[in-house]
C-alpha cells in the first residue's frame, strides 16, 4: 500500500531473531531490554505513523558505557541500528525495520551540569528539548532552538535533524547552539567531539554531526549554549484579507532591516483548525494571520512594533491584535505550537518542510494551493515566514489507499518546487524515509556519492539508519 | 606556475589532470597554517558577485571575489557579514585584497562571533571542487536546510585542505545604526571575567566583551563592552549595563567611530601585531578557565588580550619551538585549544599549529580528508602533518 519501500528485512537476521534476543537480554540489564512483541509495538513507528515496522529488539541504555556495549552488541550480531529520542520525526526518521534494534535514549535524562558564568549547560541525549529551559528559566537563562514538539522531543533528536523552531528567525537552529557531543560509533567507541569551549578545534565534526540523522553515531551527551532571556517578549497578530501581501510583508519587513524574533504564517484553514481546538483569539475573518514576536524591553518592543505595524499597513493588514497581557501571549503561542496536533484530530496529513528564499513565498503559497487543489485535497499552511521554511499539511485519509497516495505525490510536487524556486527538500525535518527518494532532485549523483563518502568514514557497513536519506542502491544486478 | 582557473569547471578539469600537490591561495593574505607545498592553485580568477538578495538578507559571491567588494555592496544597502571578518593584512603584514575563498577557508571571526555566530554559521552554502575534478555543491541559499549531510561547515575553516572553494553564499545581518561600548578599567583578570561574563548573562545583547590589558594603548587593563542597534535601544542597554557593572567601576560609555575603531582594533589583532617577529596565538576555552590560562602561560606570553567575554585569548610569545612547547604544557590540562596563527614558515613547519588530535578525532580527520581528496591533492599538511 505505502509508496516508500522499505528494504526486504535481512533473512539471515530474522532467522536468528530470537537467539539475537537472548544474547541482548543476556548481556544487559533487564530495564534496558525489550523483547516481547507488545514492548516493540511501541516503537513500530514515529510521527509518520502511515509507517510501520516491528524492530527485532529495543535497547534503552542508561549510560554512555551501556550504549557502547549496546553498538558492541549489535556489531557482534551484524544487526542494523535504529536510534531513537522520543520518536516525534516526521519525516520516518525513527521508524524501525525488522531486522533492526532499537537504541532509545528516553533512559538517558539527565541535566548533568549547568554553568551561567560560561553559558553553557551538559545534558543527556535523552532530556526532552523544554526541559532544559525549565531548569534555568528561574536563573533568568533559557535554550534557544523551540521545536513546537519541545515538550516531547529531545535534545538527541534535535541534534540529529538539526531542529529549528518558531524562534529561530532571531537565534538561529540547533547547529548554531551546539558546543560539544559525546558520540558513539558503531564499533560502540567514544569519541568526544567539542566541550565547554565556544568553538571546536580542527575540522568542524560537529556541523557534520548536526543534521546527520544519527547515521554517524548515536550522541549520549550534548554541550549546549545557553543565553540569558530577554528583558520581556511581546506576539502580536496580523491578518490580511490575501494570503499574498501577508507573505509579501514578512520580506518587507526584513527588508527593512527588522529581525523579529518570530514571524509565524497560519493560512485560513490553518487558522480554523487551531482554534477551535486550542482557543488562542485568532480572528478567523481572515485569509492570512502572522505572529510576529518583538523583544526587549517595554520601549524597545512598542519602537519596533511601531516600524513592522507601518509596513503592515503598507500591505493592506485589516486586523491588528497587540496582546496585552502574559496569559495572552501564552494563548498565542499554545495555538501555534498545538497547529500539527489539531491538524491531527481533524484528519491525517502530511507535513511538508521546504524552504524557499522568502522573496518567493507569494508565489510559492499559491502554487502549493494549486497543486493540492488539482489532487483534491486540502491543505492548511502554518509555518515560520521568517526563514521561508513552509509547512504545507496535506490532509487526506489514511485508511484511503488512493488518497493516502495522492497526498504523497502532491507533497512531491511541493518539494520539488521549493528546489525550482532556489530552496530544498526540507527546512528542520530532515529526509528521514519520506524524502529519501527525492535526493537527487536537490543533488547530482556526484554530491550523494560523495555525501555517503563522508557518512562511510563514520559507519562504513552503513549501519545506523538504513534506508534512509539516500535513495535506496539500485539492487545489484 | 599558477593555475588560474576562470571557473569552477575549469577548476575541475585541472584537479582531475593533476598527481602532485596544490597550494591553493586567494590573495595569499592569510600566511595561517603549516606552510603550503606544491603548485599553486589560485581562487582569483573566479571573481564577482552572483547575487545579493537585500530583502533575503543573502548574498553569494565566486571565491575570488575581494572581501571589500562584498562589504562596500553590502553597506550600501545598509548590511554587512554578521561574524565581523578579520583584515588579515593587519595581523600577517601581508598586502592585497583578501577574498571570500580565504574567509571561508580560515574560518577567523570576529568579536560579534559572540552574538551573530562563527563564520560557519551565516554559511549558508559553499560550492567546491573536490578531489576528484567533481563539482559538488553543499547547503544552498535559504536560512534553513538540513537536506543530506551538511558538508557546507566541515568546509569552512579546513584551511582548503578539504576542497578548492569556488562559489560561498552568505546569511547577512542588517548593519546597526549606532553602537556604544562601555569601558570598565583597571580590573585583574578575575574580575574582569566575571564582568563580561554578567554582562553577557545580562538580557542587554552585548555583541562585544573584550580585556586589553596594561602596555596596549593605556598602562591599566580596559575591559569593553559593545551593544549594537537602533539608537535609542543603543543607548537604553548601555545605561542598564553601566548600572549593573557598578561595583566593577563602569561609568562612561565610547560611542560611533570611538567604538568602532576599538572593535575593529581587536577583529584584526591589531594590539598584538608588533613587532612584527613575534609568534601570536589564539586559544579557544571556557571563559571562566581564562585567568588560569593566563596564569598557566606567564611570562611565555608576552602580551595578551581576551575577546569573547575570555573565551579566545590572543596572545604572543618568542618565535621559537621552546615558546610553542611552553604554551602546550601551559594548556594542556585547560579544555579547549590553542591554534598559532602568525609564524614565519619555518616555525609553522616545525612545530604543532593546531592543538594535536587524540587518536579517534585524528582518524575522523584522516578520513574525511580522504573521502573528499583521496589522492591528498589540496593543501597537504596545512592543519596537520601527513593529513
Ligand atoms: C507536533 C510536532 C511538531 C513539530 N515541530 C517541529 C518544529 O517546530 N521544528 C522542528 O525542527 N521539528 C519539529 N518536529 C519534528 C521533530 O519533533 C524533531 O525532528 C525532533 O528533533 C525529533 O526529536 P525526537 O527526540 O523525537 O527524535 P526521534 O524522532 O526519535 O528521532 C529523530 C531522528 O534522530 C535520530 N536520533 C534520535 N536520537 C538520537 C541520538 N541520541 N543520537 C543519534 N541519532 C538520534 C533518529 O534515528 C531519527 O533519525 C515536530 C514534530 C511534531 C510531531
Amino acid at each position: 500500500m505505502s509508496a516508500i519501500r522499505m528494504p526486504t528485512p535481512d533473512p539471515a537476521i530474522l532467522a536468528r531473531a530470537d537467539a539475537i534476543r537472548a544474547a541482548l537480554a543476556a548481556a544487559l540489564p533487564a530495564e534496558c531490554v525489550v523483547t516481547d512483541e507488545a514492548g516493540r509495538r511501541a516503537f513500530e513507528t514515529d510521527a509518520l505513523t502511515a509507517y510501520r515496522r516491528l524492530p527485532l529488539a529495543v535497547l534503552l541504555p542508561r549510560s554512555t558505557e551501556e550504549t557502547a556495549l549496546a553498538l558492541k552488541l549489535c556489531r557482534q550480531h551484524g544487526v542494523n541500528i535504529v536510534p531513537r529520542g522520543a520518536g516525534t520525526s516526521l519525516a520516518g526518521g525513527a521508524v524501525p525495520q525488522e531486522d533492526a534494534v532499537v537504541v532509545g535514549l528516553s533512559k538517558m535524562n539527565r541535566i548533568l551540569e549547568v554553568n551561567y558564568a560560561d553559558r553553557y549547560a551538559r545534558v543527556e541525549a535523552g532530556v526532552t528539548n523544554l526541559s532544559i529551559s525549565e531548569a534555568m528559566a528561574a536563573d533568568g537563562f533559557f535554550y534557544a532552538p523551540d521545536p513546537s514538539s519541545q515538550l516531547a522531543c529531545t535534545i538527541g533528536g534535535n541534534v540529529a535533524n538539526n531542529s529549528g523552531g518558531a524562534h529561530c528567525l532571531k537565534y538561529g537552529v540547533t547547529s548554531n547552539h551546539l558546543m560539544g557531543v559525546r558520540l558513539v560509533t558503531f564499533e560502540g567507541e567514544v569519541v568526544d567531539i567539542g566541550g565547554p569551549a565556544l568553538d571546536p578545534a580542527g575540522l568542524d565534526f560537529l556541523g557534520l554531526i548536526c543534521g546527520a540523522e544519527g547515521q554517524l553515531g548515536i550522541v549520549t551527551e550534548v554541550f549546549v549554549r545557553i543565553l540569558p532571556l530577554a528583558e520581556g517578549a511581546r506576539p502580536a497578530l496580523f491578518g490580511f484579507d490575501d494570503a499574498e501581501d501577508a507573505s509579501r510583508c514578512v520580506a518587507a519587513i526584513i527588508g527593512a532591516g527588522i529581525l523579529p524574533v518570530a514571524m509565524e504564517y497560519m493560512d485560513n484553514l490553518a487558522i480554523e483548525i487551531t482554534e477551535n481546538f486550542a482557543h488562542a483569539g485568532y480572528p478567523l475573518d481572515v485569509e492570512a494571520m502572522l505572529i510576529i514576536e518583538c523583544e526587549g524591553s517595554t520601549p524597545e518592543i512598542d519602537a519596533e512594533f511601531a516600524r513592522i505595524l507601518e509596513i503592515a499597513h503598507a500591505h493592506g493588514v485589516r486586523v491588528v491584535r497587540e496582546c496585552q497581557s502574559a496569559m495572552e501571549a501564552a494563548q498565542i503561542w499554545k495555538g501555534r505550537k498545538s497547529a500539527f496536533g489539531a491538524t491531527g484530530r481533524i484528519a491525517d496529513y502530511i507535513c511538508m518542510d521546504g524552504t524557499v528564499p522568502t522573496g518567493r513565498l507569494p508565489e510559492a503559497l499559491r502554487r502549493v494551493g494549486e497543486i493540492c487543489a488539482a489532487a483534491g485535497l486540502r491543505v492548511a499552511n502554518v509555518f515560520h515566514a521568517g526563514d521561508g521554511n513552509m509547512h504545507p499539511l496535506i490532509l487526506y485519509n489514511v485508511n484511503d489507499p488512493k488518497e493516502q497516495e495522492k497526498a504523497e505525490r502532491a507533497g512531491e510536487e511541493v518539494l520539488a518546487m521549493s528546489v525550482e524556486l532556489g530552496g530544498c527538500l526540507t527546512g528542520e525535518h530532515g529526509v528521514g524515509l519520506e524524502k529519501r527518494d527525492l535526493m537527487s532532485k536537490q543533488y547530482t549523483p556526484q554530491e550523494l556519492a560523495q555525501q555517503k563518502a563522508v557518512r562511510a568514514v563514520f559507519d562504513p557497513e552503513g549501519r545506523f539508519n538504513p534506508a534512509k536519506v539516500f535513495p535506496l542502491e539500485e539492487r545489484a544486478a | 606556475m599558477t593555475h588560474t582557473p576562470a571557473d569552477a569547471r575549469e577548476a575541475a578539469e585541472i584537479v582531475r589532470a593533476a598527481n602532485a600537490p596544490f597550494d591553493i591561495a586567494g590573495a595569499g593574505t592569510r600566511a595561517f597554517g603549516r606552510p603550503p607545498e606544491g603548485v599553486r592553485l589560485s581562487g582569483a580568477g573566479l571573481g564577482g558577485i552572483v547575487f545579493h538578495e537585500p530583502a533575503e538578507m543573502t548574498l553569494r559571491a565566486r571565491a575570488g571575489t575581494p572581501v571589500r567588494e562584498v562589504e562596500e555592496k553590502l553597506a550600501e544597502a545598509g548590511q554587512m557579514l554578521p561574524f565581523e571578518p578579520m583584515d588579515p593584512r593587519v595581523l600577517f603584514g601581508t598586502t592585497g585584497e583578501p577574498t571570500v575563498g580565504g574567509l571561508v577557508a580560515s574560518a577567523l571571526a570576529g568579536p560579534r562571533r559572540l552574538s551573530a555566530g562563527a563564520v560557519r554559521d551565516n554559511l549558508l552554502g559553499v560550492e567546491i571542487v573536490n578531489g576528484r575534478g567533481e563539482i559538488i555543491r553543499a547547503g544552498g541559499r535559504v536560512m534553513k536546510n538540513v537536506t543530506g549531510l551538511d558538508l557546507v561547515k566541515i568546509t569552512c575553516g579546513a584551511l582548503g585542505t578539504l576542497g578548492f572553494i569556488t562559489e560561498a553564499t552568505f546569511k547577512l545581518l542588517p548593519r546597526p545604526r549606532a553602537e556604544a561600548t562601555i569601558v570598565i578599567r583597571r580590573l585583574d583578570d578575575a574580575r574582569a571575567v566575571e564582568a563580561m561574563a554578567m554582562a553577557l548573562g545580562s538580557p542587554f545583547g552585548v555583541s562585544g566583551a573584550a580585556t586589553i590589558h596594561a602596555g596596549m594603548g593605556r598602562e591599566f587593563p580596559r575591559t569593553l563592552l559593545r551593544v549594537e542597534g537602533f539608537k535609542d535601544s543603543v543607548a537604553y542597554r548601555a545605561e542598564r549595563l553601566i548600572a549593573l557593572l557598578a561595583d566593577f567601576g563602569a561609568k562612561h560609555a565610547l560611542l560611533g567611530e570611538e567604538s568602532e575603531r576599538m572593535w575593529r582594533a581587536i577583529r584584526d589583532g591589531a594590539f598584538l601585531a608588533e613587532p612584527r617577529e613575534r609568534a601570536i596565538w589564539r586559544a579557544s576555552l571556557k571563559p571562566s578557565d581564562a585567568p588560569a590560562a593566563l596564569a598557566a602561560l606567564g611570562t611565555t606570553a608576552l602580551a595578551s588580550l581576551m575577546d569573547l567575554g575570555g573565551g579566545l585569548l590572543w596572545f604572543a610569545t618568542d618565535p621559537t619551538p621552546q615558546a610553542a612547547g611552553e604554551v602546550r604544557a601551559a594548556l594542556a590540562r585547560i579544555p579547549g585549544h590553542a591554534e598559532l596563527i602568525r609564524a614565519e614558515a619555518g616555525l609553522r613547519s616545525r612545530v604543532d599549529v593546531f592543538t594535536p588530535l587524540n587518536p579517534a578525532l585524528a582518524r575522523l580527520t584522516r578520513g574525511v580528508k580522504q573521502s573528499l581528496d583521496p589522492k591528498g591533492l589540496f593543501n597537504p599538511g596545512r592543519m596537520y602533518a601527513g593529513i
